[in-house]
């Protein structure tokens, strides 16, 4: 394999690795932010608990968040430096932004919550998780400005050969950014929603702390059905943009090779056959895709081989249809697991509304437990959608991913690299997977023998470090 | 007045003495807590004693990264995919050593701290020695050819005789400056034992720090380009080196701790110094070298950049000041370990 092909793969494995962690990060931050709102404004020292049982298995997930990040900023100037001088004088400055604004903000903010419940008062121990949490959402903004530049590049000129800002304002008020970062933000909420959710119907299955985790299945549930609610109609005003932006991308995840006709039918599954450019076997909804593209049952959406002929006229020769099976197939796979996450929170909300919810629901709970695995095949999902999509460009019409890479590093070192990463994100992938099911083992109320001194009233503190 | 690009250059050097200021003590306790207490507790004060910091201190070297991939594209491009192999090695440190302080104190199986011991003293090594290389090739010299591009040998440009004595003396100098740190912040006999070993780390590193600026004497041509600033820093690194020996033996912790810290920066301060203009010398040529001119961005990026920085920056400080003030305190014996 190539170098090119070898750090395609890199890219796409830390990405999706890392992309694990980081929408858990943001929506349990925000969730046990709201749980600690609800200690320090009643005092009762079940939310106290709360924060701190779900804020042990938000810190096991927050750190593999965190160091799978240094390697997202280093990739892009080792594995694709001739991007990194295409497109740094534009794409740069979120990065630094992001790193100046929220990066110190999360870091510096989560030390004090890991280690300052003794510390500092009860008011600024919540002040700094809400920090952590506004900081890791302003951090999924400006990436995701960046991103979105991809996308949809705006706000710049092309000057000696590069791409250079010339429009600040327009970089983060970009029409992508404005879709994409609701549409992630809110999934990211549902994630951490799903994750309580998920390890509460573990709990109340085994009949533990029945009471505890009643209540945190309650909150999530109300942060889940919001959020998920909220990414379907951020989806589709996402979707909207697309098809101004990006039709090809529409297209392919449509399998659609020619003009739709008019209103457009949205395809629920299709044989599709790259080869000969025809899909076959399509079982379609009428209207649907019409009102996807523009919020109304009418309207025609473009076909690859009718844009495949615009882009050849417009960039010259060459392929410009992305991979289309996987485009399709994981832009279904999102709206699957997003609808049945919608499904679960509404029935949730319903045994709530119903006053039902405190009664024993084996079915209702063990339907719950696949809530652990939706978010995250949702979000890689959208992601494959999004990035496969955009092939065979990088920056969608300045530059395709084959003139991105560094020209300079060899495939034995690539190839070196993609080990290594993968073997840690493995391990570290198990390592998790451990202290997960051990940390829900113990519960809630455990006693802490890891992190509590052997005397825990005595209460003398130490003298000034520097007298 | 300075330029934009001077600023920029200026502001990724203050980003870079920051971070081995503040890393620089979090990687020494790192290290050392692997060779220093003598038993379980003592190591768990001791990276317990870092646990509300290494994070934000390693945040550093990402906005300095950011900082560079904004400001001097060019510089970011040719730094990062020219010393591939090295960074795969410190990212590879710096993954294992995050992960260890945080998952080390959730099990208790004697296996399982041995596996995260293992990460934390590998993974405080990688990063200060291979960066110290990096910033050492940096006045050295590397092939850069005239696409800006670095093709260079493992062994050889990148790995020599120089950049290595470069890696050991910021590894040795991380040590102490981490020893004074855990001075600074224990009791007893743990915070005796640091001392201790900082004094006895001293000699060593003076000598290799000492053969060090030789070497670049004769390696490099910064002391011909700045040399008279050049020797007043030299003069002010052994001034401080002194004078943390000095405050070391008078047990003034935190003079000393300091004073190791300004020997860090000032050697951080002298590679950038000594750079100016540049940012990478090239060993192929004069022309070939990468500057502040010709690996930066536009002037509006710049200018953008420039406001929120300077907006952010204090308020940055600011808190970040502000949490060292909340864990100022030494920990006790009875302290609750999180880590």
């Amino acid at each position: 394999m190539d170098t090119l092909m070898l750090s395609r793969m890199q890219f796409a494995s830390t990405t999706i690795f890392h992309f694990f962690f980081v929408p858990v990060t943001i929506g349990l931050s925000f969730i046990i932010a709201i749980m600690e709102t609800m200690y320090v404004r009643s005092g009762n020292e079940e939310y106290k608990r709360m924060a701190k049982f779900w804020g042990k298995l938000f810190l096991v997930n927050f750190a593999i968040g965190v160091v799978t990040g240094i390697l997202q900023e280093f990739q892009f100037g080792m594995n694709w430096s001739d991007y990194s001088r295409f497109v740094g004088d534009v794409f740069g400055a979120p990065l630094a932004v992001e790193a100046l604004l929220a990066f110190f903000l999360e870091s510096t903010f989560i030390g004090i919550w890991i280690f300052g419940w003794d510390k500092v008062s009860k008011k600024i121990h919540l002040l700094s998780i809400w920090f952590v949490a506004i900081g890791t959402t302003l951090s999924a903004f400006w990436i995701l400005a960046a991103n979105s530049f991809m996308q949809h590049p705006v706000g710049y000129t092309i000057n000696n050969g590069r791409a250079e800002m010339n429009d600040f304002l327009s970089l983060i008020t970009n029409g992508q950014v404005l879709v994409e970062f609701p549409h992630t933000v809110l999934g990211a909420f549902a994630t951490g929603a799903f994750l309580i959710i998920g390890v509460s119907a573990i709990k109340l299955l085994r009949k533990q702390d029945v009471s505890f985790f009643q209540k945190s299945f309650k909150i999530a549930a109300i942060v889940g059905i919001i959020s998920s609610i909220g990414v379907a109609f951020a989806g589709h005003w996402q979707a909207q943009y697309l098809v101004k932006t990006q039709p090809m991308k529409m297209a392919a995840s449509e399998g659609l090779w020619g003009k739709s006709g008019d209103p457009a039918p949205w395809t629920v599954v299709a044989n599709i056959d790259p080869e000969n450019m025809v899909s076959t076997h399509e079982l379609k909804i009428p209207y649907a895709l019409s009102f996807l593209s523009y919020s109304k049952f009418s309207g025609e959406v473009k076909g690859m081989n009718e844009l495949q002929a615009e882009y050849e006229q417009k960039y010259g020769p060459g392929n410009y249809i992305p991979p289309v099976r996987t485009t399709f197939w994981s832009f279904r796979i999102m709206i699957a697991a997003g609808m049945a996450m919608i499904f679960i929170t509404l029935w949730a909300v319903y045994l709530m509304w119903r006053k039902k919810f405190d009664q024993p629901n084996t079915r209702f709970m063990r339907i719950c437990l696949s809530g652990l695995l939706l978010p995250p095949i949702a979000n890689t999902a959208g992601w494959l959608m999004t990035e496969f999509g955009r092939q065979p460009w990088t920056v969608f019409g300045l530059m395709t991913t084959e003139q991105s890479i560094s020209p300079n590093i060899t495939a034995g070192q690539v190839l070196f690299s993609l080990i290594t990463f993968n073997g840690i994100y493995a391990a570290l992938f198990i390592v998790l997977i451990y202290l997960f099911v051990k940390v829900i083992k113990k519960g809630p109320y455990a006693i802490d023998e890891d992190s509590h001194s052997t005397d825990p009233y005595n209460k003398k503190e130490g003298h000034h470090a520097l007298t | 007045m300075l330029s934009l690009n001077e600023l920029w250059f200026v502001l990724i050097a203050v980003l870079f003495v920051g971070f081995f200021f503040l890393e620089g003590f979090d990687f020494g306790v790192g290290m050392q807590s692997q060779m220093l207490p003598k038993d379980e507790r003592q190591r768990r004060v001791m990276i317990n004693s870092i646990g509300p910091f290494w994070d934000a201190n390693e945040v550093w070297l990402i906005t300095g990264a950011g900082a560079m991939f904004a400001a001097f594209p060019e510089w970011y491009a040719t730094l990062f995919s020219g010393f591939y192999v090295p960074f795969v090695f410190a990212l590879f440190g710096l993954i294992l050593r995050g992960v260890a302080f945080e998952y080390r104190g959730k099990a208790q199986s004697a296996g399982w701290r041995t596996t995260w011991d293992l990460s934390i003293l590998i993974g405080s090594f990688l990063p200060p020695f291979l960066l110290a290389i990096v910033f050492a090739s940096f006045i050295k010299g590397l092939p850069i050819d005239g696409d800006m591009q670095m093709h260079a040998a493992f062994f050889g440009d990148i790995v020599n005789v120089y950049t290595v004595l470069a890696g050991i003396a910021v590894v040795l100098m991380c040590n102490i400056h981490g020893l004074l740190f855990t001075a600074l912040r224990t009791f007893g006999e743990l915070q005796e034992r640091a001392r201790k070993r900082a004094r006895a780390l001293l000699l060593p590193t003076g000598v290799v720090l000492l053969a060090f600026v030789i070497m670049t004497y004769f390696q490099t041509d910064i002391f011909d380009v700045r040399g008279a600033l050049l020797w007043a820093i030299v003069v002010l690194g052994v001034v401080a080196f002194v004078l943390a020996g000095y405050f070391c033996k008078r047990k003034r912790d935190g003079w000393a701790f300091g004073m190791t810290g300004a020997v860090l920066g000032l050697s951080v301060i002298s590679v950038f110094v000594g750079l100016f203009p540049r940012v990478m010398v090239s060993s192929l040529g004069e022309a070939y070298n990468l500057t502040i001119t010709n690996a930066a961005s536009g002037h509006y990026s710049l200018k953008v950049m420039t406001i929120v920085a300077l907006t952010m920056l204090p308020f940055v400080l600011g808190y970040q000041i502000w949490s060292y003030f909340i864990f100022h305190k030494r920990l006790s014996d009875k302290e609750t370990l999180e880590y």
